[in-house]
């Protein structure tokens, strides 16, 4: 288990993340969010020990990154953002070196390093340059590191960043397999990324927590939650016909398609059966028709511009 | 082999996987011939013995060692591999020691391929090869000076030519300390013991002395203490800016 308890950390005057406080358990996959310059990054780099706490604490599975850092930085595996490293050595002759640290001996780092380079496809790379290979080889080298002890805790700062689709589903088939028996903690800014492989999502804003909850549950927030979104063949005033449920919001007309209707709920109660009701006796001339589970993205933006105007 | 032993052959290795460590190897040699058989006189002084190659040895390393020193940190900064580096479970202690070593390992591969020239004054005469010996160790422990403040001028910034600048101009300082030239330079009512205490930081008092066979166990703990200290400093340092 990872807690952070009360962690905060100030750069002079600038204070990047404040007074943090979550669990993570076994078994999560936790996407961290939030806007560039949210703070993101700097917890990360605070867990993994590159950085010490202005003040709190975080304690990996027992141990304290600040009193007992060999221990903690023992159990971390750690991919830091733009997957750095030493670009001079062949992908083998990295990885080797990361096996040793990591405490494998003799034959057991030829096995380790097999392995890892199969896990993450690396075979037709092993003995290029690393400053030679292309962004999603890189990063690929980058993950192979970080997974190199089969650590107990995973940390991974924008791990698809710069990948193509196809690398990307890569990745994240690769955190999904790795997850079962870890504790994995991702920073994106890709949202779908998080409906993706994600368990938990936690959005910050100005270094402090804005939204903690499932995937399903941070949706749920958003206004677009149950909303029906209804597509007319020919142009009607579905305002008028609903004026009379209670339950019902505001209609909202899509600016770029002048037929399709967006249907709030007033709120958060469900309102397909009402629409449909009405739909059906004034006969709108619909061809599609369908609920919304709400948008991450709408979530995200009302919860960290909220915090922004907060401070302006 | 610890972690140190680990990050040590990590950074010799990557020497001698680029042309870094071949070029330095070869200017080194290079530019020692020039300075030993042109600039020195080796063969007028008509004396067997190596001086005029280790008393040029200080403004040799003046410009060739800070090349290796800079590279140490300044550049595990640019690309963000400190990160890599610092949360891998190893002790920072292990990381400064450990790039030193290796550093500190090439500029002693490239002293000893300086041999020839030992070959050719025993050949031509009869020199104190125990003076010789002691010379080339002393050589190697100034090279290791020189280094040091290279490692912490290097963990001060994320250019390395800026970090070669810093290192040239503080090692300048340095081998100057001990030279008349600065000491007349005092006024007279500063105190004689801060003098003295100014003159013994410089390295030529150090080496010239190592240089012409007087084999004093001080100069070498001076080199030593001088070492440790800057590496101290290069942690310290590394500590304070890793966050930019």
């Amino acid at each position: 288990m990872i807690e952070i308890a009360n962690l905060t950390k100030k750069f002079d005057q600038f204070t990047a993340i404040n007074d943090l406080n979550f669990n993570v358990q076994e078994g999560e996959v936790l996407g961290f969010l939030g806007p560039n310059g949210a703070g993101k990054s700097t917890t990360m780099k605070v867990i993994t020990g590159f950085l010490s706490p202005t003040a709190g604490t975080a304690i990996i599975d027992g141990f304290d990154i600040s009193a007992n850092p060999m221990e903690a930085k023992a159990l971390i595996g750690y991919l830091p953002e733009g997957a750095p490293c030493y670009g001079d050595m062949t992908t083998q002759g990295f990885l080797n070196f990361i096996a040793q640290i990591r405490g494998y001996r003799g034959e057991q780092i030829v096995t380790r390093v097999q392995h890892v380079i199969e896990e993450v496809e690396l075979q037709s790379v092993c003995q290029q340059t690393i400053d030679t290979l292309s962004k999603g080889f890189k990063r690929r080298v980058g993950l192979a590191q970080a997974i190199m002890h089969n650590p107990k805790v995973l940390i991974l700062d924008e791990p698809t960043d710069g990948l193509d689709p196809n690398q990307k589903h890569h990745v994240r088939e690769l955190i999904k397999n790795l997850a079962q028996d870890k504790i994995v903690i991702i920073s994106t800014h890709i949202l779908e990324e998080v409906t993706a492989v994600c368990t938990r999502a936690i959005i910050i804003a100005e270094g402090r927590i804005v939204a903690d909850g499932t995937p399903t549950e941070l949706e749920a927030k958003s206004k677009y939650h149950h909303a029906v979104s209804v597509k007319l063949t020919d142009d009607h005033d579905l305002a008028v016909d609903l004026a009379g449920i209670p339950e019902i919001g505001e209609v909202e007309k899509d600016s770029e398609d002048q037929l399709s209707y967006t249907i709030l709920t007033k709120n958060g109660q469900p309102i397909f059966t009402k629409v449909s009701e009405v739909a059906h006796s004034k006969q709108w001339p619909v061809t599609e028709f369908h609920v919304n589970r709400g948008e991450l993205e709408d979530v995200f933006r009302m919860v960290t511009q909220h915090t922004q105007r907060e401070v302006v | 082999m610890g972690n140190l032993g680990i990050i040590f052959r990590r950074e010799l290795l990557s020497y001698f996987a680029t042309p870094l460590a071949y070029i330095f190897i070869v200017i080194f040699l290079i530019t020692n011939g020039i300075f030993t058989f042109d600039l020195g006189g080796f063969y007028i002084r008509g004396q067997a013995d190596l001086l005029p190659f280790f008393s040029f040895h200080p403004w040799l390393y003046l410009f060739m060692v800070p090349a290796i020193g800079m590279t140490l940190w300044a550049d595990e900064r640019k690309t963000g591999s400190i990160e890599l580096l610092l949360t891998l479970p190893i002790r920072l202690s292990d990381a400064v020691l450990g790039k030193f070593l290796a550093a500190w390992v090439l500029t002693g591969i490239a002293l000893l391929l300086t041999f020839p020239v030992w070959i050719t004054v025993n050949y031509l005469g009869d020199p104190d090869n125990g003076v010789i010996v002691a010379a080339y160790i002393g050589s190697w422990f100034m090279a290791g000076g020189f280094l040091a403040i290279g490692s912490c001028m290097s963990a001060c910034t994320k250019n390395s030519v800026i970090a070669f600048i810093l290192t040239v101009a503080t090692c300048f300082l340095f081998v100057i300390m001990g030279s008349p030239i600065l000491l007349d330079a005092f006024p007279a009512w500063v105190p004689q013991f801060l003098v003295d205490a100014f003159s013994a930081m410089g390295f030529l008092t150090h080496f010239d002395s190592i240089a012409r066979g007087v084999l004093d166990i001080r100069d070498f703990l001076f080199f030593t203490v001088f070492i440790a200290a800057w590496l101290l400093a290069s942690a310290i340092v590394i500590e304070i800016k890793k966050a930019n």
